[in-house]
């Protein structure tokens, strides 16, 4: 069954393996995933290491539902002190590597030391091997994958790469799978570049006993008919994740020319549907494909159309590409975005990061901060297309003096450039924010605040706070499976409530991640899909495991205590402009300039903003600072930290 | 003379790649989660995106009955589909190799031949795939599909030959 897949001691230094198996009292603690790499990385760190040195631990882990028979078990989950933050290094992916892993018998590895020369990582039935990857150093993502199939003679082997920007040690590297799976956030692919470690190869042909198969085969039917009924879904399968750039812009939520303006004028060559004929022009009618058992398939094929890399086969691009190379850069090009989201792939760095750093630059060069010899005679002005792609390329090698400086992530950068550039860095934690405007939307406002690996809507985003759902609705939403009997609203403008979803989406996300599964299968776009409730049910078909909503709630919660006690212990402070749970000041002082009648003029205010972190930390049961208060670490087991369990 | 079964019919352009079939292939049979244990298998190009399905055809004039040494595979009458039956079968992999497709295989953990039996009449590869890449349809109907998208490249081809000369 899926509960004896085992967790794996790596030491790179030394070249042991260790393995264990993973204790049923761990499991149910932690389950497994984000969850229990989060409580590794709290027992396998020590404070205040260098994230780049031989003393950062990295975890790489699959959900505890990962390769059950459960719907869309394909997310990969990476875990580090962040060289981008030094905070909280967390990343998550899809694609084929984690249902690979678990074949191959591990749902854990945790990873220590620095090997003295480039190695891989292979892992196949039970055995790991350390292998010489001086001819694999250099290449891109794809080209990694691919030697490493040929060279072990199986092309069933999935990967998880570093390109050369992981190499490099340029702090927003990733780390990638397949053609475009990235753990994107928070610089993973640096530290395995740091380590040495090139890649993780893996190949199973192991068993995963079904608890009770025919009832998990029925159970996932019903959950894959419920989710692929979701219209919201039906829509991310036709157009993928930039169906939500139409609606978004139109109502004003798109950050133009880094935070200049919340609307992206003139873009119809980046709207969904042009993208969308782009695919169907160089793919056919049927491009769109998915993660490991997934009937989502969200994923869009494409090959570029024209230009330099005319010809060239890639996948997405996601919403975060459009906004990162089209509509922050104010480059409203098409083929623009499908290349830069193709060079990120390649060289393996996060599309995010990436666009939202060359689009500070921008405005930087735009200010005069940044002057042309800080550029290397490069004409970075908002719109330069060229300029664009040209910087991606520096970033991720390291050329000339601004392709270095970016290259350290936004806070360094700042503290390179100097006079007042730290200003125009949209950031949390030292992450730069999506593209997206959250000055109308408090409880999205709120999300990127406090999430635990810096600015991010995948950590906690109630996203159906814009669809004006009655309230109602909404409460029956939030007060499952713990009441609430506070208040709530249905407005998206509104500051009432806000705390409590933020913090139940927080650990419906934490739960989700656990288990192994994709956030589009939960209440995250789609106000009608399943979370706790169903999840007990289908933990308990696939692994035999009893473990109520409640139960499931629990975990979530002792999960993101301990990511919020490795980021205090870290340095995080509330109102640190660096490390704290804030904003940019221009969120509280630049009221958004386009969009909806009822969105001109949105700007946070400072006073609810503060109310809002306050009944926030109340809900968690932290203190006035945001530490968790004792009888909060009681509650949940927490008090004697760290514990070794594992 | 009755008419033949169903088949099992595979619109390998509408294929996403996501292998859920291959895992409900495994926990139906099996009862466990394992690809390589499945009947039925996407081929992938993944550097192009081509993603293909790969199960037994239910050949009329079956190379693994002809080549099987011991006759252990024979045709289901109702379901029209050949089954092998593991009273008689050796397994000398003789069908493994005989095979066209590669789509008899070599279970290493149960260590027998496997082969797509259609679930008894209800294919969960097919149940699954919402895409509708894999269907289960009356074996004369396979062509007749074929034909309609056939006819309708014809016509529309004729149509725009027709534009084009009107616009001469």
């Amino acid at each position: 069954m899926a509960l004896n897949r085992k967790i794996a001691y790596i030491d790179l230094s030394t070249g042991k393996v260790e393995t264990k198996p993973i204790p049923l009292e761990v499991r149910k603690k932690f389950l497994g995933g984000r969850g229990l790499d989060a409580y590794l990385l709290f027992n396998h760190t020590e404070k205040g290491i260098d994230p780049l040195g031989p003393k950062n631990t990295l975890m790489v882990s699959a959900g505890i539902l990962t390769a059950t028979c459960a719907s869309a078990t394909a997310r990969t989950h990476i875990m580090a002190k962040s060289p981008l933050t030094d905070l909280l290094g967390s990343a998550n992916m899809g694609g084929f590597f984690a249902p690979e892993l678990a074949w191959a018998g591990f749902h854990h590895l945790v990873i220590k030391g620095k090997a003295e020369k480039p190695i891989y990582l292979w892992i196949h039935n039970g055995e790991i091997e350390l292998r010489d990857a001086s001819q694999l150093w250099g290449k891109t993502t794809t080209e990694t994958q691919w030697a490493i199939r040929e060279e072990l003679g199986d092309e069933d082997i999935k990967s998880a790469v570093i390109g050369p920007a992981g190499e490099n040690l340029v702090r927003i590297a990733n780390v990638m799978t397949g053609i475009k799976n990235a753990a994107g956030r928070s610089g993973m692919g640096a530290v395995m570049g740091s380590k040495n470690l090139k890649a993780i190869a893996v190949r199973g042909t192991m068993d995963i006993k079904i608890a009770y198969p025919l009832e998990a085969l029925e159970y996932n039917k019903r959950f894959i008919d419920q989710i692929v009924s979701a219209k919201v879904n039906q829509t991310q399968g036709t157009l993928g994740t930039p169906f939500i750039w139409g609606a978004t812009n139109s109502w004003g939520g798109i950050r133009t020319r880094n935070f200049q303006y919340n609307q992206c004028e003139y873009a119809d060559d980046i709207e969904p549907e042009r993208i969308d004929e782009i695919c169907t022009e160089t793919m056919g009618p049927y491009h769109m494909t998915g993660c490991f058992g997934c009937q989502v398939h969200c994923r869009a094929q494409y090959r570029i159309p024209s230009g330099p890399y005319a010809g060239k086969y890639d996948e997405g691009p996601e919403y975060t590409s459009q906004g990162a190379f089209g509509g922050e850069p104010d480059c409203k090009n098409a083929v623009t975005v499908l290349t830069g989201n193709h060079l990120v792939d390649q060289w393996g760095m996060d599309n995010l990061e990436t666009g939202s750093l060359i689009s500070w630059a921008m405005e930087l060069s735009e200010e005069g901060i940044l002057t042309s010899k800080d550029i290397d005679g490069l004409d970075l002005r908002f719109g330069n297309d060229e300029a664009l792609l040209e910087m991606i390329r520096r970033i991720a090698f390291r050329e000339g003096w601004l392709g270095d400086t970016l290259a350290e992530g936004g806070i360094r950068a700042a503290e390179k450039i100097g006079k007042d550039s730290f200003e125009y860095l949209i950031q949390v934690k030292g992450m730069s924010n999506l593209h997206s405007d959250e000055r109308a939307t408090p409880a999205l406002a709120l999300g990127i605040a406090t999430g635990s690996r810096g600015s991010d809507h995948l950590r906690s985003r109630p996203a159906i706070d814009l669809y004006h759902l009655p309230e109602e609705v909404l409460r029956k939403i939030y007060s499952n499976p713990v009441p609430y009997d506070g208040p709530l609203s249905s407005e998206h403008t509104s500051y009432v409530g806000k705390p409590w979803q933020v913090l139940w989406q927080e650990l419906c996300y934490m739960g989700v991640d656990c288990l192994g599964i994709c956030k589009y299968h939960t209440t995250f776009l789609g106000a009608t899909l399943p979370n706790f409730e169903d999840w007990a049910k289908v933990i308990y078909y696939n692994t035999g495991l009893e473990i109520t909503p409640t139960d499931i709630w629990t975990v979530a919660e002792r999960c993101y205590n301990i990511e919020r006690l490795f980021n205090l212990r870290e340095g995080l402070t509330r109102d640190d402009p660096k490390k704290g749970d804030t904003l940019n000041h221009r969120y509280f002082d630049e009221p958004c300039r386009r969009g909806a009648p009822d969105v001109i003029g949105s700007k946070i205010d400072r006073k609810k903003f503060k109310k809002m972190i306050d009944e926030y930390y109340e809900h968690h049961g932290w203190d006035e600072n945001g530490v968790p208060r004792e009888e909060t670490l009681k509650r949940l087991g927490l008090d004697k930290e760290p514990s070794h369990l594992l | 003379m009755e008419p033949m079964g169903k088949v099992l019919m595979i619109n390998y352009e509408k294929c996403t790649g996501c292998r859920l079939c291959e895992l409900v292939c495994s926990v139906m049979h099996e009862g466990v989660s394992n690809p390589s244990r499945s009947r039925i298998k996407i081929m992938k190009w993944e550097s192009e995106g081509l993603y293909i399905p790969m199960s037994c055809q239910q050949c009329q004039d079956a190379p693994c009955i002809a080549v099987c040494p011991v006759k252990a595979i024979s045709r289901d009458e109702t379901l029209d589909f050949l089954k092998v039956d593991y009273d008689i079968c050796i397994g000398c992999r003789a069908c493994v190799s005989a095979c066209p497709f590669g789509a008899m295989s070599f279970d290493v953990i149960a260590k027998k031949v496997i082969k797509c039996d259609l679930c008894d009449g209800e294919p969960q590869c097919v149940r699954f795939c919402e895409i509708e890449a894999l269907e289960y349809v009356d074996a004369d109907r396979v062509s007749v599909f074929k034909k309609k998208e056939a006819a309708q490249r014809l016509s529309l081809a004729q149509k725009e030959a027709a534009a084009l000369q009107a616009e001469m």
